[in-house]
């Protein structure tokens, strides 16, 4: 892995096996990883994983137990101050003063960041626009829907201008809709240099990102741009082809397909089954078998790995090597 | 680095906008200091009068009547009835209903009359020392001068006579005692849970844990929350003061700028305190909960109910580390005693001293425990 951080103007965080213990329990083992300008870099993993716990380490929150972090080119450790002045977050809960109108929440952040008054009128004028806020100014933020909350929030986020953006969990309980939107939003500030570190639960999500990694009990078990995570051999071995199976019994051929030499694994995706056969495996064959115990089959037909499908590999793959050590 | 206050601004904008953005809150904890201050001023009366007594007199004659009516002027004793035997007496002590039984014995009269030493029993409750206290220092003086009267007839002779004079509260009027003491007690209250409130919600909303990803300090931060409810706090006083002179008739003995000026130190302690507990509390039930607890220390230990001169000696040292002692003394100083600054610039100091301890223990944990929680 790339263990020499480069402070170079191409780097805008970089993460140098970040270690990060709470008493006996390690939430962040080892990890490390760099993101450069302009990506939008999607950080992935399970509830408890650990990726709040790099955040917060990343903006200074939490002391780094080992390795080394820098942030715009600044130490973590050293610059806390410096790097925030830097940064945007926007935490998971768009952490919004219900009690306050939407320009007085713009007005309160860009007070925090010493903006001149003038300046502030500008950059308000200018996230107003792009937000699309013009019309909620005088709202309560308790009064508007989750989509537009977290409009505002990134609003207030990006007020002094930084030029790398947190974002925790953005999409977390909004709207199909204003999830798009965000992610119009996101790529168009992109476009405009503005890096941004997100976490994400959804996959369709991970797909928009440029860069993803993806860290799992501590452990960060890939890294790389999409397309390079579906062609990694563990997750699509030599010899082997992914298929997917439509079946109305997914349950059923799921559990008789597990048992066929030849299949490699098999997971339900909704009405289907993505499973991972061997290349010398006969897809007639395949459904002559799955009709002769009684399930119908509709489709079986070839398919690149999901992000999804990668995930759910390398998890798989981890989780039996963990096994493998505590026994 | 540069600046330890940074932030101060933007957060005293945005929590001077909560303050009025939240009416219900702000009026609820203006009224109800002044909601007890009406029960406790018009409610309790420290002065012992009319206890309750019940007399059996036994003896019935002139010189036995002339005693229980003399017991009956002093004001002290209200004869509720008179019995026949010991048992009623007894009963209505039992039940409650008297609180002083008087019994003249049979031979009163007589024994007086052949000039030998004559005895009356006074039974009293001591259930309730105050009263109890009253009783007995005023049935011994009416003994006493009974007995003066009876062996110097012709009074040529002068006995001793103290005369004390009450001085700064010289009715002892119950309000003039106990409305400057209450003033004390009520800021704390509500100052104290105000604060507490505010930064408990941003913790329960996280806002905190945004506000820490800003370049905002902690001093910067809590100063600016601590600010507004300063003001609210002294408007709070304002209210008091003005009720406590004009509706329950305390007079005013000193400036009233210098109270007002004093009861900054007092309020910043005690905001500081609302905003310690802030940093112990992860809830507002749990904020709730700990804002009650410097309360009844500050009632029991600052001298607003019981003296401090009767506290045990070892916890005389307690009643130094509460700010409440340090107010208490003033609003009484200048409020009853006509004191000036001269008389209390070291409380003022003091609450200034311990404000400023508090604040910076509250900073501390800020950056320390609140930032790896």
């Amino acid at each position: 892995m790339a263990a020499i951080p480069q402070a170079g103007t191409e780097v805008a965080i970089s993460a140098d096996h970040l270690v990060r213990k709470f008493g006996d329990f390690t939430a962040v083992n080892d990890v490390s990883f760099q993101v450069k300008k302009g990506e939008i870099f999607g950080f992935l993993g399970p509830n408890g994983s650990g990726k709040t716990t790099v955040i917060k380490m990343l903006t200074g929150l939490l002391p780094l137990s080992g390795g080394a972090a820098q942030v715009e080119g600044l130490d973590v450790r050293t610059h806390a101050e410096e790097v925030r002045e830097r940064i945007g977050y926007m935490s998971q809960k768009f952490s919004l003063y219900d009690d306050l109108t939407v320009a007085e929440n713009l007005t309160f952040y860009g007070r925090i960041y010493s903006l001149p008054p003038d300046r502030l009128k500008r950059r308000m004028a200018e996230i107003v626009e792009l937000n699309g806020l013009g019309p909620y100014l005088d709202r309560l933020a308790a009064k508007l829907s989750g989509g537009w909350k977290q409009r505002l929030a990134l609003g207030c986020a990006m007020l002094h201008q930084p030029k790398l953006l947190f974002l925790d969990e953005p999409t977390a309980g909004i709207d199909p809709v204003a999830r798009r939107q965000l992610w119009d939003l996101l790529f168009e500030l992109s476009g405009h240099g503005i890096t941004f570190f997100v976490t994400t639960h959804y996959m369709d999500e991970a797909e928009r990102c440029s860069h993803v990694a993806y860290i799992y009990y501590g452990k960060l078990i890939a890294d790389g741009t999409p397309n390079s995570l579906r062609e990694l051999p563990d997750v699509q071995p030599p010899g082997t082809i992914r298929v997917e199976i439509t079946t109305p019994e997914v349950t059923r051929a799921l559990r008789f397909a597990r048992q066929i030499p030849g299949i490699r694994s098999a997971t339900i995706f909704g009405q289907s089954i993505h499973a991972l056969i061997e290349d010398h495996f006969d897809l007639h064959d395949l459904r002559e078998q799955l009709l002769k115990e009684g399930i119908s089959v509709a489709e079986i037909r070839p398919l690149a790995p999901s992000l999804e499908d990668v995930f759910v590999e390398l998890t798989y793959k981890h989780q039996t090597l963990l096994e493998g050590s505590r026994a | 680095m540069r600046d330890i206050f940074r932030g101060f601004g933007a957060v005293f904008y945005k929590e001077t906008l909560h303050v009025r953005r939240d009416a219900g809150t702000l009026f609820f904890s203006l009224t109800m200091p002044l909601l007890q201050m009406f029960l406790l001023g018009f409610g309790i009366d420290t002065n012992i009068r009319r206890i309750p007594t019940v007399v059996y007199n036994a003896d019935g004659r002139r010189e036995s009547r002339e005693l229980i009516d003399r017991l009956k002027n002093s004001d002290t004793f209200y004869i509720m009835r008179y019995v026949q035997n010991d048992r009623d007496m007894n009963d209505l002590i039992v039940a409650g209903k008297a609180r002083v039984g008087i019994k003249v014995p049979v031979e009163y009269s007589d024994r007086l009359l052949h000039k030998m030493d004559a005895q009356v029993l006074v039974l009293i409750d001591g259930s309730d020392s105050s009263v109890a206290g009253q009783a007995i220092n005023v049935s011994n003086a009416i003994g006493l001068d009974e007995s003066l009267r009876r062996a110097l007839p012709d009074r040529e002779f002068r006995a001793v006579e103290m005369r004390p004079k009450m001085l700064f509260n010289p009715d002892s009027r119950s309000p003039n005692f106990f409305l400057p003491g209450l003033t004390a007690i009520m800021l704390l209250n509500v100052t104290t849970f105000l604060t507490a409130f505010s930064i408990v919600r941003e913790k329960e909303r996280g806002t905190l844990e945004q506000l820490f990803v800003t370049p905002v300090r902690p001093f910067g931060l809590l100063l600016g929350k601590l600010l507004p409810y300063l003001g609210v706090g002294f408007f709070e006083l304002c209210l008091i003061l003005t009720c406590m002179r004009f509706l329950f008739q305390v007079p005013i003995h000193g400036s009233v700028l210098l109270l007002a000026f004093l009861s900054l130190p007092y309020l910043f302690a005690a905001l500081s305190l609302g905003i310690l507990i802030s940093s112990k509390a992860a809830s507002q039930a749990e904020a709730m909960q700990l804002a009650f607890l410097p309360i009844l220390p500050s009632v029991f230990f600052s001298g607003y109910i019981f003296p401090r001169e009767t506290m045990p000696a070892i916890f005389r040292p307690i009643s130094y580390l509460i700010p409440a002692t340090y107010f208490i003394n003033i609003t009484r100083g200048v409020i009853l005693r006509g004191a000036t600054i001269r008389h209390l610039w070291t409380d003022g100091l003091a609450l200034f001293a311990i404000g400023t301890f508090l604040l910076i223990v509250a900073a501390r944990r800020f950056q320390n425990k609140v930032i790896s929680a």
